[in-house]
């Protein structure tokens, strides 16, 4: 496995995405990672030169409207009632430390 | 039990020979007897499934217009937001999530009459091709309970199958509408990327992210697609629909010019089903087609493109589920940092955590342009190759995957050899052409699907060549 990613680079890119591993999970996506990334560097070596990539598949750039106010059809209530914690019209949330 | 074509469907609901009321119970009653079996279906809508049907029945009665789609059920995959039940995209992440607003597709196909009856099952946030990724158990194919019914949208498929509704909903980032429907014996469209506003539906990856119908036929997928395309507001990629309807077609294969892909002709490509695919392919040339072998060469790495580019818009997307607007929150966390870490561990199932945990790695400094902006640029290499085949040939045809459905739990164990079963269906998305999926026969007692692709916004052209294939394959 070419790309075996360390223990701390897995720790670390779990805390980027947010979320709790555990050591055997840790290990489990250090293989798995490994796996994927190994076929994914099949693109290495592909002459690319003079080509630019594509963020847009159908070549929309820009799309503008005009800038006015418009009434929403999802009310705020509705909206708020979804929230786990809720204070008054807030959502509620942990301390922040 | 099986349904009318949606036009005769729509027929008889006008003329009073059946109502809507008798359509939605009878979908209902299907559901009821075959879900136990299969699974097909998360949640149905049966109060205001019934509600609309009552209201359809009295436009009738009144002698108004009750719509293209009046009183035809459907069941919408659960990562579209529909009112009247829940959308949880089969995730424990958004269980018990009620819709503050509907997509616009489902929006456009209720506007003329249409009916969501139930919510199909899926991989979870669509990611996989077998729905064993859902949390809410897997789907079983409708020929074979024994083996999968494809995914992601494998219960939107299945549900057709067994005869729950004339049509379903789907979506298709590298496959997840047209595998299913080739599984499953029914048609799949994923049409041009844009056609169909991506508004209220649960996003995977934006740039490859498709919706579009699962149907019994040809006529029947034209008639939903009629309905649900079009610009939209709310979806600024969304593209102009064609002025034509795509519900009346030219027919014929005399004279089309057609691509055979052959890189999709391989030793990875099952016997029995490269058989029925070639028996497809000199039907096409007995009726008057002019086949010919087409090269592309770049799509053997369509997809590694893929797997990085998904993951990396998907890791992206995924990261609003933070366990504080809506839904899953979990409550033991002491502070908003543990919030969001165990909100997102416990909320998410195992392949989104990995697809999620690659995306991140691809997308880090360090790495950006090694893989996301080198999948991009290898990406316009693909997208070049496929413009240079349709100056030559009109269509390209192939397999839509590799083998037939496999057995349930065959492949859960090992991650790549199931992202392998996507490799004939990504490139169509990130080109951004439509493709479709036609049953054209049968592998061992199980179906095999024959995929059309064309250019982007010739949605037209191919589902009247598929139609002009389907009358043959029917005869």
């Amino acid at each position: 496995m070419a790309n075996k990613l360390t223990r701390e680079q897995i720790v670390s890119l779990a805390r980027l995405a947010r979320l709790k591993i555990d050591d055997e999970e840790v290990s489990k996506y250090q293989s798995e990672l490994s796996v994927i990334l190994d076929y994914i560097d099949m693109l290495d070596n592909i002459d690319v030169s003079g080509l630019e990539p594509t963020y847009q598949v159908t070549g929309l750039q820009n799309v503008f409207r005009e800038d006015v106010v418009q009434k929403q059809p999802t009310d705020a209530g509705k909206l708020l009632s979804l929230t786990p914690s809720k204070q008054d019209r807030y959502i509620k949330v942990k301390r922040m430390i | 039990m099986s349904w009318p074509n949606i036009s005769d469907i729509v027929g008889q609901a006008c003329d009073g020979v059946t109502t809507a009321r008798q359509n939605v119970e009878k979908s209902l009653q299907i559901i009821e007897e075959k879900n136990p079996d299969y699974n097909a279906v998360v949640s149905v809508c049966k109060e205001r499934a019934l509600e609309r049907a009552d209201y359809i029945d009295s436009l009738v009665k009144q002698g108004k217009n009750p719509g293209r789609l009046a009183g035809v059920t459907f069941i919408a995959k659960d990562n579209y937001l529909v009112f009247g039940s829940e959308t949880t995209a089969s995730s424990n992440m958004l269980k018990g999530f009620s819709a503050p607003y509907q997509s616009t597709a489902v929006e456009r196909l209720e506007a003329e009459g249409a009916i969501c009856v139930a919510k199909a099952n899926m991989d979870a946030f669509a990611h996989g091709g077998s729905t064993e990724n859902s949390d809410f158990g897997v789907t079983k194919n409708p020929f074979d309970s024994t083996k999968v019914a494809g995914g992601s949208s494998g219960g939107s498929a299945a549900s057709v199958a067994l005869g729950m509704v004339p049509f379903a909903l789907g979506t298709d980032t590298g496959g997840s509408i047209r595998q299913p429907a080739s599984y499953c014996g029914v048609v799949g469209l994923k049409p041009t990327y844009g056609l169909v506003s991506r508004s209220g539906v649960v996003a995977m990856a934006s740039s490859t992210d498709v919706l579009g119908p699962i149907t019994n036929n040809i006529d029947d997928c034209s008639i939903v697609l009629d309905v649900m395309s079009g610009k939209d507001p709310l979806d600024s990629t969304s593209v102009e629909r064609d002025k034509e309807a795509y519900s009346i077609l030219d027919l014929g294969l005399s004279g089309k010019k057609i691509g055979v892909i052959s890189e999709y002709f391989t030793e990875g490509l099952d016997s029995t089903v490269r058989s029925e695919v070639e028996k497809t392919i000199e039907i096409l040339r007995a009726k008057g087609a002019d086949i010919v072998d087409i090269k592309i060469p770049s799509l053997p790495l369509a997809l590694a493109v893929y797997y990085v580019i998904v993951p990396a818009e998907l890791s992206s997307n995924l990261s609003r589920h933070d366990g504080q607007r809506y839904q899953y929150s979990d409550s033991t966390a002491r502070n908003l940092d543990e919030s969001y870490e165990l909100s997102r561990s416990k909320g998410f199932g195992a392949e989104a955590k990995r697809r999620i945990m690659i995306g991140t790695h691809v997308l880090s400094s360090g790495y950006y342009d090694a893989y996301y902006k080198k999948a991009q640029t290898v990406r316009t290499k693909l997208i070049n190759e496929f413009n240079e085949a349709f100056g030559s040939v009109d269509f390209l045809v192939g397999p839509v995957a590799p083998t037939t459905a496999f057995k349930i739990g065959e492949l859960v164990n090992d991650p790549l050899q199931m992202y392998l079963m996507d490799v004939m269906t990504v490139a169509a998305n990130l080109v951004g052409i439509p493709a479709i999926s036609i049953p054209c026969g049968k592998a061992n007692g199980m179906p095999v699907g024959f995929q059309i692709m064309t250019k982007q916004k010739n949605d037209r052209a191919l589902l009247a060549i598929s139609k002009s294939l389907e009358l043959e394959l029917t005869k």
